[in-house]
Order: structure tokens, then C-alpha cells, then sequence
């Protein structure tokens, strides 16, 4: 019988939870680094057992850990385990901790300054990882999206990291601004149909596409329309929550925005809205099914001031039809006085014959429906706050 | 020269050690050299305590030797014999904050 696993970051620490394929019996490990906020961990797609963690915290800066064994050891990639010594492969000890954007005039570009909140000009400045999306093909690649945002990437299995210059090198990138959790790169797309088509999305400057690995970007914005901002259709300056993909489908984007749920069908070049029916297309998670493409779900959030279900019944949305028409998913879930936040990374599907969805909460909450959102369980109840949600269907 | 620093709970656990490392110090002692020592010996440490590139203090983390305030003194400060004699230790502290 195959299982699942997941990967929980939770602001003060990681858990793996662990299931036949029943999901109805969790093994639950944890925490790993207990006191840390672990942002986001993904395991590589040709090597589940190897999985990369964010770990990251406001006093003592961002750490690197990866697991060579499915979440049960951790270490920081290139570094010895408490020995005065260089990495095995001869690299520098402690660069698996180093982000440190390219301002080299030849590969780079000057760091510049972006958008501050009061529309000031701030230098970039590295405050962490907020999600790492292991290549496609070889376990030691792995991307990861940053605050203030930049896209770096490893070659090395996560011993050095090195920026991708060209996304923050964009010339919009002084227009760019942070959105209240900060200027963050939060969404890498690999397009498993074109192995150097990426797509990125920051908050707030919007979503952008790479056709060249990462070389050059181009802003894939229009018909996004925000009134919040000075020109609600800019190129660039959109709130772009998260966006969603189905490998089989890798031209057909899906949107949360800051208000919103869109959809494009052709790699983003233009988009349209599909909030149809939501009681709120505020809101930040948005998760396709594993077998049904057109199958989409979001956790509507009552506004942007205030960050909890409307009326205290939480409800994950479904629609059968790519957007448009959406249907409420509450059997299992809380109903009233329900007041938790989904961050825009803690959900995600299992590729089970009956797929598998999984969210948590910033209440500690896990939940999973291993019927694809008919019915929900909860699976752990008292976590620290749930940053985010990867399933590794085993 | 042998000289104690106590870390963090967080820096611990990264480090796998316990509250207190002995570290063999090159002379002069100095605020940097002793950093540079828990860097070199605990390479797992780097960037959690000064900026990889800078190597400036991070804002958040705070330096004490024999009750005096090291937070703010330059690389080259000299540290306090007590700490150099091994009598007390170095302290690397998370600043207080929010909680």
C-alpha cells in the first residue's frame, strides 16, 4: 500500500505526519528545530527522502537543513556536525546559510532600491526563504523564492546558494513593494513541459514568467485589477497571493490574489477573474486536484484587515469547473466561532487514486480530506501556528 | 587560550551542543577573534551571530564578558581577563524582544 507524508512548518518548528494510504491513522514526528519558524520544506520529486527546510527566525537569520532519510535526521548541507573543518566537496563552511544577492556588474545587477510601504526607496535587503521548490529532475537543484523577493538557486544540494539576478534585475523592480508580510518571493512554478519555463510570483509586485531558466523575466499581469493600488491594471504592483498549477496542464495558471481568484489560459499572458459565486475572493492558499485539472480550491477569508473565515465557518471552496462556480466543502470542519487564518502556502494535495487535500491553520490545525474535500478530519489539533503544507504521496 | 561562551537555546540546538563550548582562542583575545573562534569550531553558527558578508552583529543578538555590555564595542575590543582566565564565560545572548 503506498503512503503519504507531510510536511508541516509551523512558526515555531517542523512535524512530519505520516499515513497509509487510509489517512486516517497519523504518526506524528516533531518538532525539529524547536523555537524556529520553518517557513516552508519540500521533499525533491526523484528522491522523496531527500527534502530541503526553511528554518528561519528574526534574532539569528536564515538556516539551511535538509534530510537525506524522509524527515527523521536533519542537517545544514555542507556542514560537519560540530567539527572545525571545510565542507567534504571543499566548499566554504556555513555558505548553505548564505544569501547574499549578485551585484557583480558582469553576471549582475546593481542591488537597487525598491518601494517601501510609504513609497520611499528602500535597498534590497535578505531577510529569509520563504519557499523552496526542488527541481523537477535532479534532486541537488532546488530554487528558492526570498524576502525582500529574489529568486536563488543551488546546484549543490543545498551547500551554496547563488541569486538568479535577472528577476530582481527587471527594470519594474524599483515600482516592486512589500505587502504586509514583506516583500517576499512565495510561489516558484516548474513547468514539467518546458524544462526553463518558471513561473514566480511576489507580494507585492505580481506574478512573472522566466522562459530562459531563470535568465529573463516578464511581468504576466494583465487583467489583474487591483484598487489598491495607484493604477489598479499596472504592469507590475499587484498583491498576487499564490498561484497553482496541474503538471498536465502547465499553461493553465490559477490565482488567490490579495482580492480575486483568477485564472489564465496561456502561461499568464493575460487573465480573467473566477471569484463567481465565493462568499469572499479574499484569501490566500489556492491547491489543484491531482487527477482533475479544471478541479480548484480556495479557503475564502472574510478581508484583508481581517484575516478569518466569514462568519466563523470554515470553508474550503471548491469548483468543478476551473472557477466560476464554487461550492462549499464543510463536512468535518468547524462551523462557528471558527477564527484561523490559511497561509498562502499551507495546503496541498496527495496524488492517491482518491485524492488527497491537506491544509492547516495558523490555530495549529491540520486537516486533511481523502476524498477530495467531501469529508474532513482533523489530524493534529494543537500545532504552533501552520506556515505551511507540503504532501509527498510515497 | 581557552575561553567559555555560553549561546543561545537557538544556537545550541543548530550547533548541537550544550548552553557552554570551551573554544581555544587566538591572542590577543578580542571580541572578534573570540567570534571568529565559535564560527570557525561550529562552522554550522555562520551567519547566525554576524552578517556573512558585513560581519556585523546581527540587530537581535547581544554580547556580554564579566557584566559589561560588548554589543556595541568594535572587533578589536579586548575582552576582560576574567574571560580570558576562563572564570567567566562569554556571553552570546538573543535580545529580548516581544515576549
Amino acid at each position: 500500500m503506498r503512503s503519504v507524508r507531510i510536511l508541516v512548518g509551523t512558526r515555531k518548528g517542523a512535524f512530519v505526519l505520516t499515513s497509509d494510504g487510509n489517512r486516517e491513522k497519523w504518526d506524528i514526528s516533531g518538532p525539529f528545530f524547536g523555537g524556529w519558524s520553518v517557513y516552508h520544506m519540500k521533499g525533491s520529486p526523484v528522491d522523496p527522502n531527500r527534502i530541503y527546510g526553511s528554518v528561519t527566525n528574526d534574532w539569528f537569520g536564515q538556516i539551511i537543513q535538509r534530510s537525506d532519510d524522509g524527515g527523521a535526521t536533519w542537517y545544514q548541507p555542507g556542514i560537519p556536525d560540530g567539527e572545525s573543518a571545510a565542507s567534504p566537496d571543499g566548499a566554504p563552511p556555513g555558505e548553505s546559510n548564505k544569501f547574499v544577492y549578485n551585484t557583480s556588474a558582469k553576471t549582475g545587477k546593481p542591488l537597487g532600491t525598491h518601494q517601501h510601504y510609504d513609497g520611499s526607496q528602500q535597498p534590497w535587503a535578505f531577510k529569509r526563504v520563504w519557499h523552496l521548490e526542488p527541481s523537477l529532475t535532479n534532486p541537488d537543484t532546488v530554487y528558492a523564492g526570498a524576502e525582500d523577493a529574489a529568486l536563488f538557486r543551488t546546484v549543490d544540494g543545498g551547500v551554496s546558494w547563488h541569486e538568479l539576478p535577472g528577476l530582481r534585475g527587471h527594470a519594474s523592480a524599483a515600482h516592486w513593494a512589500p505587502g504586509a508580510g514583506g516583500m517576499c518571493l512565495h510561489t516558484i512554478l516548474l513547468n514539467p513541459e518546458k524544462p526553463g519555463r518558471l513561473y514566480v510570483a511576489i507580494s507585492s509586485a505580481g506574478t512573472f514568467r522566466s522562459d530562459d531558466e531563470g535568465g529573463t523575466w516578464k511581468p504576466i499581469n494583465k487583467g489583474l485589477h487591483s484598487d489598491y493600488i495607484p493604477d489598479p491594471a499596472a504592469e507590475v504592483g499587484h498583491c498576487v497571493h499564490r498561484i497553482a498549477m496541474h503538471a498536465a496542464r502547465p499553461d493553465v495558471l490559477f490565482m488567490q490574489k490579495h482580492w480575486d481568484v483568477m485564472r489564465s489560459d496561456d502561461a499568464g499572458e493575460s487573465w480573467r477573474e473566477v471569484s463567481g459565486n465565493l462568499p469572499s475572493d479574499f484569501g490566500f492558499p489556492i491547491e489543484v486536484h491531482a487527477h482533475e485539472p479544471e478541479t480548484i480550491y480556495v479557503v475564502p477569508i472574510k478581508s484583508d484587515s481581517e484575516h478569518y473565515p466569514p462568519e466563523g465557518k470554515l470553508r474550503v471552496y471548491r469548483s468543478r469547473t476551473g472557477g466560476d462556480e464554487w461550492e462549499a466543502l464543510t463536512n468535518g470542519l468547524p462551523q462557528k466561532h471558527c477564527y484561523v487564518n490559511i497561509l498562502r502556502d499551507a495546503m496541498a494535495v496527495d496524488t492517491l487514486d482518491s485524492c488527497g487535500v491537506y491544509f492547516g491553520t495558523t490555530g495549529g490545525q491540520v486537516y486533511v480530506s481523502p476524498d477530495s474535500g467531501d469529508h474532513w478530519m482533523t489530524i493534529a489539533r494543537d500545532l504552533p501556528a501552520v506556515l505551511s503544507i507540503e504532501v509527498q504521496t510515497l | 587560550m581557552m575561553i567559555r561562551v555560553v549561546l543561545p537555546a537557538h544556537l545550541r540546538g543548530l550547533a548541537k551542543v550544550g548552553s557552554e563550548i570551551s573554544l581555544d582562542v587566538r591572542e590577543p583575545v578580542t571580541l572578534g577573534t573570540v567570534l571568529d573562534a565559535v564560527e570557525s569550531q561550529y562552522p554550522a553558527l555562520c551567519g547566525t551571530i554576524r552578517d556573512h558578508v558585513t560581519r556585523k552583529r546581527r540587530p537581535l543578538v547581544r554580547f556580554f564578558a564579566n557584566g559589561a555590555d560588548y554589543s556595541h564595542q568594535p572587533a578589536d575590543a579586548a575582552i576582560p581577563d576574567a574571560v580570558i582566565t576562563g572564570d567567566e564565560p562569554f556571553i552570546i545572548l538573543g535580545a529580548i524582544a516581544g515576549g
